[in-house]
């Protein structure tokens, strides 16, 4: 899937900016962003359900169309299903708007479903729910798998539960473009990411090469009552947090020498690489986003 | 249509069909309305038909009588003692009373609101009962119709509201909480069209109705009779296309709206009129030529005028064709506005 020079102009503020990048098929693509960056908009245009103002998307070459939507399928962060059906009542329905997919029993083998199929869809957990929506995603057996913010709400069981779904559906070939708050989920799952702020792609590439390619220091966490007032001379980048202090080393040998010749105990210290969460903060700002 | 898929169409039929169905509180209100409706009906029609009029007297019941005064032999009003002459006149006043009589001797004294239209035809039929009436007199003559009593006539109309209203509430709200709940949305990634899921509405909605009013229509005819000269599948096929064009319209009204609130104000905005100016209540005959002409953009003007035609003077096909003809205008063109109009989401 190719993204070209996508623009998306509301009355009172442009969403998308001019953005394009491509979706390597069997992929797992990753779309990140703060609040309001303006990526749910994009992949709602990747998804066929909004047009953009200017700018297109191709799927193998060829604008979106009807035939599209057989081929795609779409979880959004929340759907709303209809009142009163069970979990197999839902899945027959959304399979008969499709040509072709995949029969209950399979989806309910792929999601786990079996123990909830005939119980009221609005009934089920947060978890289950997703659960269900995911299949209803897959009904038609797609080429490309829309997953809007899956696990936004889930409790950590349940996410992690959801990623070894996601990674089985992924084991099987599937291109899958992924919108997320959550930087862990992002960097277990996805081959590729880009990172979008103010409607323009701030970042692009794998999570590995992303951090390899922006960080080659560690960070050293220790809480705040450790450390001495003032550490005047400390030659590094300190982040200071409400009850701890993150030291940004080049060489960790060289800093727990330095803090260990000043008598701060180190009892308590994490040792941590950069992570995506690192990147994505220092991008798109610490400030809070409505 | 091009790419029409009947299958996506049943699909979407069928789950709404379960969804009401399952609904208990609201399958429950759609098979409890009827009964009340036709119990209502029974009661109210039932007996000798009702009086026009309400007179208060000062007297005992046994007083009451037209060999006493010949004004208490008049037809169509509802002479009844009452013994505080008081609290009579304030009702009197209050228009909860026509009129209040006090035999004194051979003369009657009367109380009358000067503002009340019953009052004066009151106070007239008091003036003419006193004189020697000739009881065939010049100038008379009989217009006996076909028989029918009031409440064959305002059957129709009875009906044709109740269709109105579910016709136009029930599909209305249900789009719009579809559309607030994002459910619209989902479908809308998948390959349903917006004419399909609109058809499938249409559908359902229209299988409820018409089992509801053929119960509602089974239980009056039960319980009060009326008159039905016509044919059955006639009256079949006018309340098809009568409900087709108003659900309908009902889509059309919901088509982009987000907010029940809003989606109420816009329904009783188009039923309110159609209660008055469509012929439910009482004719339009006689009424300024604007409102005649509005009436007609109505699709229950046109249902109620063939309905009664067919039920009352045995109408058939050739004579309601007009009437068959517009509202399968209607029907066609509301339904395709609706689907024109429609939007999946509001922000799109």
């Amino acid at each position: 899937m190719q993204v070209v020079e996508l623009v998306k102009q509301y009355p009172a503020v442009q969403a998308v900016s001019g953005i394009s990048f491509s979706v390597p098929t069997g992929s797992c693509f990753g779309l990140l962003g703060p609040n309001g960056a303006g990526k749910t908009t994009t992949v709602e245009i990747m998804e066929g359900i909004l047009q953009p103002t200017s700018g297109s998307v191709l799927y193998n070459g060829r604008p979106l169309d009807s035939e599209f939507r057989q081929l795609a399928g779409v979880q959004f962060q929340s759907t709303a299903l209809q009142d009163f059906l069970t979990v197999e009542e839902n899945l027959r329905f959304f399979r008969r708007l499709y040509r072709t997919g995949l029969s209950v029993d399979q989806l309910c083998d792929l999601c786990s479903l079996h123990e909830f199929r005939r119980q009221n869809a609005n009934l089920l957990s947060g978890g289950q729910r997703q659960r269900l929506l995911l299949a209803i995603a897959l009904v038609n057996d797609p080429q490309i798998l829309f997953l809007d913010e899956p696990t936004t709400g889930l409790d950590p069981q349940a996410r992690r539960n959801f990623w070894e779904q996601v990674e089985r559906i992924k084991a099987q070939g599937k291109t899958i473009v992924l919108t997320t708050h959550y930087m862990e989920e992002a960097y277990r799952l996805c081959d590729e990411i880009i990172i979008v702020d103010h409607g323009r792609i701030i970042a692009q590439g794998s999570p590995r090469s992303l951090l390899s390619e922006h960080y080659n220091d560690v960070v050293i966490q220790l809480p705040k009552w450790d450390v001495p007032d003032g550490l005047p001379e400390l030659p590094w980048n300190i982040i200071e947090g409400v009850d701890q202090i993150e030291i940004v080393a080049d060489d960790a040998d060289v800093a727990i020498r330095w803090l260990v010749a000043r008598n701060v105990p180190l009892r308590h210290m994490t040792l941590r690489a950069r992570s995506l969460e690192d990147l994505f903060l220092e991008l798109t700002g610490r400030e809070l986003r409505a | 249509m091009i790419g029409f898929s009947l299958q996506r169409t049943l699909g979407v039929f069928y789950a709404r069909n379960l969804e009401f169905l399952r609904d208990r509180s609201s399958l429950g209100w759609n098979l409890i309305l009827p009964i009340a409706l036709v119990v209502g009906l029974a009661f109210v029609f039932s007996g000798p038909g009702r009086p026009l009029f309400k007179v208060a007297v000062v007297a005992s019941p046994a007083a009451i009588n037209a060999e006493q005064h010949p004004f208490f032999g008049t037809r169509f009003v509802e002479f009844f003692s009452v013994d505080n002459r008081e609290s009579a006149i304030d009702k009197v006043g209050g228009h909860t009373l026509d009129m209040l009589v006090e035999p004194e001797g051979a003369q009657l004294n009367y109380w009358v609101n000067p503002d009340s239209p019953k009052g004066y035809v009151l106070e007239r039929l008091l003036a003419a009962s006193q004189l020697q009436v000739e009881k065939n007199p010049q100038g008379m003559h009989m217009a006996t119709g076909n028989g029918a009593r009031y409440v064959d006539w305002l059957l129709p109309g009875i009906l044709g509201m109740n269709m109105m209203f579910s016709c136009l509430f029930g599909v209305g709200y249900v789009i719009v909480r579809y559309r607030k709940s994002g459910y619209l949305k989902r479908l809308n990634a998948t390959p349903l069209t917006a004419f399909e899921f609109v058809s499938a509405q249409i559908l359902s909605r229209w299988v409820l109705i018409m089992v509801i009013t053929m119960m509602i229509y089974a239980g009056t005819q039960w319980l009060i009779g009326f008159r039905m000269a016509g044919s059955h599948l006639l009256l079949f096929v006018l309340a098809s296309l009568g409900a087709f064009a108003m659900i309908s319209l009902g889509l059309v009204v919901a088509a982009r709206v987000t907010s029940e609130e809003f989606a109420g104000g816009l329904l009783n905005m188009v039923t309110w009129p159609m209660m008055f100016l469509s012929g439910v209540w009482f004719s339009l005959e006689g009424a300024p030529h604007i409102l005649q002409a509005a009436a007609q953009l109505l699709p229950l003007t046109h249902l109620l005028a063939a309905a009664r035609m067919v039920m009352l003077e045995g109408a058939g096909w050739t004579d309601v064709w007009d009437s068959l003809l517009i509202l399968t205008g209607m029907s066609l063109l509301f339904a395709l506005l609706g689907a024109w109009l429609f939007r999946w989401s509001a922000d799109r």
